[in-house]
């Protein structure tokens, strides 16, 4: 249920906002201190996520597989690397430390 | 994503020849795009599922959603354990940038009659950029179309076969789908990493999640970020005529 009530709701308010964009005053969404916080706010978002995806274990910080898959994942993108071989070179990277039980 | 773009850009030929080599140098790039975002929806069908949603859940997410960068930070934050209210309000803070993005395409795009509602679900990062890198509205309006409701295709098509493979391969740890989770999170932010500021705000977010897991209930410390990023980002200072 509570599955549900997230997508749901996520839906609608991200629809609200594309919808929002052709339709609110130009005046007040072009201010360039609201520009610069919408704009900056997927960098503050997505760092954030980084950590807790790969960090986190509940409310405690562990270094394990997924950091060595991090680390992989930005060696992958220095050599500019496409989204999905990041994506995988990450997971094998995770898996296989894991299947020889370093991780 | 890809490198391709149109190999002859203005070279100010007339004639319908020239327009229709254009035109479908556009189409191209809309369609090379769609193609790459296609390929990441697997990943998020594979990890929506195996971060509790239903294959169900995962596909209607991704057709009413339809925001690659909100639709994982959703799944990341339920995954892990945070409350569904901390989920959807870091999809929604992430999603505000589509907002922008409609602002800037209102004169080029002439959202008028039902189209609008459709023109609105496709307002994203992609179809704003392909967009945007045309040099007349015509071209504007056929790269948005074309990249918009491509990317919505291929989106759909590959959650749905990513999520029906998570489903089949059980422990996600197993096969490192948690890493994954990461990776796609570096690799949303990556491109951003361009100038000092989104820099800046990036380790601020980072510092603060990493200071804050340990002492405030899960799926808090992603909006202390948001909220902290937030206001560097309003007192930043910005020089007269500086270009973003």
């Amino acid at each position: 249920m509570s599955g549900w009530i997230a997508v749901l709701t996520a839906s609608v308010i991200a629809y609200a906002f594309k919808v929002g964009g052709y339709t609110v005053p130009p005046s007040f969404l072009a201010r360039p201190r609201i520009v610069a916080v919408t704009e900056m706010l997927p960098a503050a978002l997505l760092a954030s996520l980084i950590v807790l995806q790969t960090f986190a274990t509940g409310p405690h910080l562990t270094l394990d597989a997924r950091a060595a898959g991090l680390a992989v994942a930005v060696v992958a993108l220095l050599v500019r690397a496409p989204f999905i071989v990041v994506v995988i070179a990450a997971a094998v990277t995770a898996a296989g430390l894991r299947a020889l039980g370093w991780a | 994503m890809p490198e391709e773009g149109p190999d002859e850009e203005g070279t100010g030929e007339e004639g319908t020849g020239a327009e229709g080599a254009a035109r479908r140098a556009v189409v191209r790039q809309g369609l090379s795009v769609a193609l790459a975002t296609g390929l990441y929806g697997v990943s998020f069908g594979a990890l929506a599922v195996t971060s509790g949603l239903t294959v169900l859940q995962s596909c209607v997410l991704s057709l009413l959603l339809f925001s690659g960068g909100s639709q994982f930070a959703l799944i990341g934050i339920l995954g892990g354990g945070g409350t569904v209210g901390a989920a959807v309000a870091a999809a929604s803070l992430l999603g505000l940038r589509n907002a922008l993005y409609g602002l800037q395409l209102t004169s080029t795009m002439q959202p008028a009659g039902w189209r609008r509602f459709v023109l609105a679900q496709v307002t994203i990062d992609e179809s704003t950029a392909v967009a945007v890198a045309q040099t007349t509205p015509p071209r504007r309006r056929l790269g948005f179309w074309v990249t918009g409701l491509g990317v919505y295709v291929g989106w759909n098509v590959m959650t749905l076969a990513g999520a029906l493979a998570g489903d089949a391969l059980g422990d996600p740890k197993r096969f490192g789908l948690d890493a994954a989770a990461s990776a796609a999170f570096v690799a949303l932010l990556w491109p951003r990493m361009r100038a000092r500021q989104p820099v800046a705000i990036a380790v601020v977010g980072a510092v603060v999640t990493t200071a804050l897991v340990p002492v405030i209930p899960q799926g808090l410390p992603v909006l202390a970020a948001a909220f902290v990023g937030a206001l560097v980002a309003w007192f930043w200072p910005r020089r007269p005529g500086e270009v973003e």
